[in-house]
Formats: C-alpha cells, structure tokens, sequence
C-alpha cells in the first residue's frame, strides 16, 4: 500500500497531480481519462489469450455435461435425483439458494456502496452485476428443472385460463420467490445495461472492425455525452440504486420464508431473513473476490483492481461473515433455550449426527475462516485472499446443504425419517450450472467492458490534488 | 432551461474542444454569464457541477419514478385483493380470504418492477436515445475531450467575444458547423 504512494510521489512531474498524503488513489499509475477508454478498450479488441479459450472450453465442457444431465433428468423423471419422500428439496434447492446468494454482492456493490458513496465500487461493479445476472440464471434453473413438467412453467403466472380462471395462491412464499427473483432478474438487468449505455458509446467510437462498430452502436442508443442526458441518466441510476437496495434485502429475505414460515424444525425461525441477507452477501463477496483475482491477474489489471479494492471487500467478508457467525450462535442458543425438545434435538442431531461433517465443514468455513480478516496480512496477500474466498463459498453452499438436508431428514415423526445421498445426475447438474456461470462470465469478459469506463474517469481525480 | 431547446436543428454553433474538466467548468459558467446560448456539453462521464453551471432546472425523473412506483403499488394490490378475494375466493388453510398482509412482498416486487422499468423507459425517450439511432458524436467526447457547444441563435452571436472565451480557459480548439444531428 506504501509503495503506491512512494510510486506516485515519486513520478511528481509538473503535469501530474500530486497524491494526498491522507487517501491512497483507487487507479494507480497515473492514467488519464484516454489511458482508461484505451486499457479497457483493448482488452476487448485484441484476440483472447490461451488462459481464455482454455477456461472457456472447461466452462463449455461443464456446461454441456449438465445440460446432458438435465435432459435425462427432465425426459426420465426426478425419479433420477436422490430425493426421497421426505427430503424432498436436498441438493436442487442447495443450490438454488446457494446461486442466489452469490447474485447479492453483485447488487451490493453497484447499489448500496453507490448510495454509500463509495468510490471504490468504480473498478469493479460491472463485473460484479454481470456476476450476478448469471448467478440469478444459475439460480432459476434449479426450481425450473425441481418442476418435474418445466413445460408448465407459465402456471406460475396469473394469468386468466381455462380453469376458472384459477388463480395462483398469493399467499405462498413459493409464489413470493418466483415474483421476487424475476424482479431481481430484470432490474439487474435494465439497471447493469444503464451503467454499459456511456461506455457501449465509448466502444462504438473507436471500433475499427465493422463488425464491432455495428453491434455498440446498436446497443449504445445513439449516445453522445450530452450533459442533458448526463443530467438526468445520473438522477435515474440514483432511482434504480435506491430501488435495487431494498430490492436485494427483499429478494433473500423471501427466500428465507421458503423456509422461515413452515413448521419444520430448524426452519421455523424469525432470525432467518437477516441471517440469509447476510449470508448472501458474504457468499456473494467471496465469489467477487475469487473472480476479480483471478481477472486482474489474467487481464493485467492490477492498476485498475487494487490490492485496497481486495482489502475493502475483505473488510465486508469479514462483517458480514461475522454477521453469520452470530446467528448460528443465535440460532443454537435459541434451539437450547426454546426449551423446545424439537427444536434442541435439532441443533443436536446437526451437530452430531449423520450430517455432522457437512455441519462441521460450515462452522469451519463461515464461522473461523473469515475471521482471519482481521489481521492485515491476510487482506492484502494474494494467495490468502483467494483461497479464503472459496473456502467461504464452500462454506456457504454446506450452509443451505446443512439447513434443508437436516431439518428434513429427522422431522416430527420418527417413520419419515430418512437419509439423502446425491445421484451423479445431481452432481452433473451443480457442475453444469458453474459451467454455465463462467461460460457466461468468459463470453461477457469478451463483449463489453468489464470495468466501467465512465465511472473509472469520474474517479482518476480521487485523492490527488489538481 | 430543459431539454426543449435542444431540439432545434438547424441553427449554426459554435463548439470549443477542452482537455480539463475544470477548464469546461469555469468555460460554461463565463459563457452562460457572458449571455451566451448553451446548447449543451458533452463530456466523458457524468461531471458534477455542470448542472449549476449551465443553469439547468432539476430533473423531474425522480416523480417519474415515484409516479410509476406507485402505480406498481396499486396494481399489485388490485390484481391481488381482486383474484383472492373476489374473483375465486380459495379457502388455503382458513386464511383470511383478503389476507392483506401476505400481499405485500408481492405488492413490494411490482412497485419496485414497475418504478424501474417505466423510469428507465422515460428516460430512453426523454433523451432520444433509441435503437438504430445515429446523432452527431463530437469527435473523442465519448473518449477523453469535453465539448462546450454555443448556438448562433441569429446574426448578433459575436463570435470573437466567444473566441476570447474560450481561449481565455485554455480551449483546444473551436470549431463551427450548421446542424447539431
């Protein structure tokens, strides 16, 4: 972090800004505003490196192996997931809420630390919400496929039918989630397509190729940098961020009555829509840590994605993280003090029994490892770094496997007890829906600017005295 | 001063290319003092004081938004209220036919839906950007140059008193031309 400052105090040529002796500046290496449209620029222009197409045809195998997986499934029946009678949700809905989870950070960064007025999101927020739009496409895959009949999908809908029209019950949480996550889709969507629209402009004017000059103009509206649009385009991103925010709540919140308003054991608990929001949030972090480390390094953007953005986040894993830590404590004190012996068997059975390694895996993962954030070293080391975020991704995915497998695995009656074990189609289809998530990551990487170049020269002035 | 006055075509202008952000600041200000008519800016990214400096009203997007919002509200409720409890009354676990309260996370969704999408529809519209659209882009404005853009509105525009301007705040160069599409 020193060495920033020395660097750029170093170089005070009279043409440059100097740097605050109080704040580090979030670009390093003096870039200018035409430093930035050409860095981000060419990274789309230039053809992808052997790291990429290596990735990508990884990612595509993934993919490919699941959508196998998929069919087989949607043409023989659920009959080939492991799922029995009584654990009826087990590893489809796992990973539903796992990949919802991830989506959250992406929102976090471009809505709530834009209303925080945090700078720093500048670097990193495109990739961030395009992170989660696949992340919430990974995540509607899975009810959609849990379906059994997909091809009825539109029932969700309420639509006037034939059968009535008999309308979809309003009062199911189930119903909540599907209107939750569409919304989430879309205003992700629309308000990650806003923040391109400037630099999909940027693009058009200095493509060469027809090919390329064709395809932004179409999608950059006929944008020329009028302050009078400016004017307002900024007064309607403020709008989508302070709609995002309480959306992004909303959106895990709902999730956790999925589980929150049944009877269940383990589930029926009013701590859950915080402690899932947090944990969303967490898990979310991680996954941007793990992606941005590995795109910075890919891409050469080490001036651009700074070990103080890694900080920063690794700050919020560890809030957050510790957030989580507190509602499992929460959590095991209630089930105890409840004096509910369903309640307290629980937590027992969680802790000590068939699935105790999963419950392990979890308190190792999301309640000790974060905590190795406070210290420093750990948050500006590379290698740390990215072996912690997935540690905590691990973490999460056990978390969601912990609370739905062992609350339904030992439910009231002792004859619906049951074990769960995973098929192999299951586990082709949690690796198709990553290989899904980096097809689409890599393609994006490859199509639009993968670091908000309007935002980037808003910021270059931060902490550095004109 | 909206956006309605930048909707004529066809008057002569002036535009003055600038390198800093704080030079194109104190430029638009001068000129707006000066009595000069501004066209608009353009700029790179978004640059914070220039609506003070061109003298731009505030934006009404943020009614749109509530407007739309709102109207998500009502929908969502009606479509609710009306379904449950009149259209097919369901009895679901002796619940209450109209259960208000369980109507709100839906009701929340389509207020934000709705608030979102019709906010960022008037927006495209109200700025004229649109698909297959082609506007006049001053050269590296989307790069790394800010333009001050003057119109001739007739004969009296005197154009060294505008040169004096801009050179007086370090102007790159002025260019002049006869259509702003």
């Amino acid at each position: 972090m020193a060495t920033a400052v020395e660097e750029l105090q170093h170089l005070k040529v009279a043409d440059h800004p100097v740097v605050s002796p109080l704040r580090e500046p979030l670009i390093l290496g003096h870039k200018g505003s035409a430093d930035v449209t050409e860095d981000i620029g060419r990274l789309l222009e230039q053809s992808p490196g052997r790291g990429w197409w290596l990735l990508f045809a990884g990612a595509a195998t993934l993919l490919t192996a699941g959508l196998i997986a998929i069919t087989y499934t949607i043409t023989t029946g659920i009959g080939t997931w492991g799922l029995n009678k009584t654990v009826g949700w087990a590893f489809d809905i796992t990973n539903f809420v796992f990949w919802i989870g991830i989506g959250h950070a992406g929102t976090f960064i471009s809505a709530i630390l834009f209303l925080f007025n945090q700078k720093w999101r500048t670097s990193i927020n495109r990739s961030a919400e395009a992170m989660t739009l696949f992340a919430v496409m990974c995540a509607g895959l899975f009810p959609f496929i849990h379906m059994g009949r997909p091809w009825l999908f539109y029932w969700v809908f309420p639509y006037p039918n034939t059968r009535g029209s008999l309308w979809v019950n309003f009062r199911s949480p189930l119903l909540w989630d599907f209107f939750a996550i569409s919304t989430y889709f879309t205003i992700s969507l629309v308000f990650w397509y806003l923040g391109l629209v400037p630099d999909l402009a940027t693009m058009r004017d200095r493509a060469r190729s027809k090919f390329r000059r064709a395809l932004y103009r179409l999608l950059s509206l006929g944008w020329n940098g009028s302050h009078r649009t400016w004017s307002r385009y900024e007064t309607v991103y403020t709008v989508m961020a302070a709609l995002a925010t309480p959306l992004v709540l909303s959106v895990h919140s709902i999730v956790s009555f999925d589980f929150a308003t049944s009877l269940l054991p383990g589930w029926h608990s009013t701590i859950f829509p915080p402690y899932f929001v947090a944990g969303a949030i967490f898990s979310g972090f991680a996954m941007v840590m793990t992606l941005m480390i590995l795109v910075r390094w890919a891409m050469r953007l080490e001036s651009y994605i700074t070990i103080q953005h890694l900080d920063n986040m690794c700050k919020v894993t560890l809030l957050t993280g510790s957030i989580v830590g507190v509602a499992y404590l929460t959590e095991w004190f209630i089930g105890y003090y409840s004096g509910n012996p369903f309640e307290r068997s629980i937590i027992i059975t969680r802790a000590l029994g068939p699935y105790a390694w999963a419950f392990w895996t979890m308190v190792t993962c999301n309640m000790l490892v974060p905590q190795l954030f406070w210290f420093k070293r750990a948050r500006t080391s590379i290698p740390i770094i990215f072996t912690l975020s997935i540690l905590v991704n691990v973490g999460m995915w056990f978390e969601r496997f912990v609370i739905i497998v062992t609350s339904l695995h030992r439910d009231y009656l002792p004859s619906s007890w049951a074990m769960y074990t995973p098929t192999l189609t299951e586990i082709t289809i949690l690796l198709g829906s990553f290989g899904l998530f980096f097809t689409a990551f890599l393609l994006f990487l490859r199509l639009f600017p993968l670091i908000s170049i309007n935002e980037v020269k808003g910021v270059l002035g931060y902490a550095r005295h004109k | 001063m909206r956006a309605t006055n930048n909707r004529t075509n066809n008057a002569r202008f002036t535009a003055a290319y600038f390198k800093r952000e704080e030079d194109l600041l104190a430029a638009t200000h001068s000129a707006r003092e000066a009595g000069f008519v501004i066209h608009d800016v353009y700029t790179p990214y978004a640059v914070h004081g220039l609506d003070e400096a061109m003298g731009l009203q505030r934006t009404r997007m943020g009614w749109v938004a509530f407007a739309a919002g709102a109207f998500g509200l009502m929908c969502g409720l009606i479509l609710q209220i009306w379904t449950s409890a009149y259209d097919w009354p369901l009895n679901v676990g002796g619940k209450p036919f109209n259960s208000f309260p369980l109507f709100i996370p839906v009701t929340f969704e389509l207020t934000v839906l709705f608030s979102g999408l019709i906010a960022i529809g008037v927006l495209f519209m109200r700025n004229r950007l649109w698909l297959f659209n082609r506007r006049r882009v001053f050269e590296r404005a989307t790069d790394d140059r800010f333009v001050l853009v003057l119109r001739q509105p007739d004969a009296s525009f005197d154009a060294e008193r505008a040169a004096a301007l801009f050179a007086g705040h370090h102007a790159l160069s002025v260019i002049e031309g006869d259509q702003f599409v």
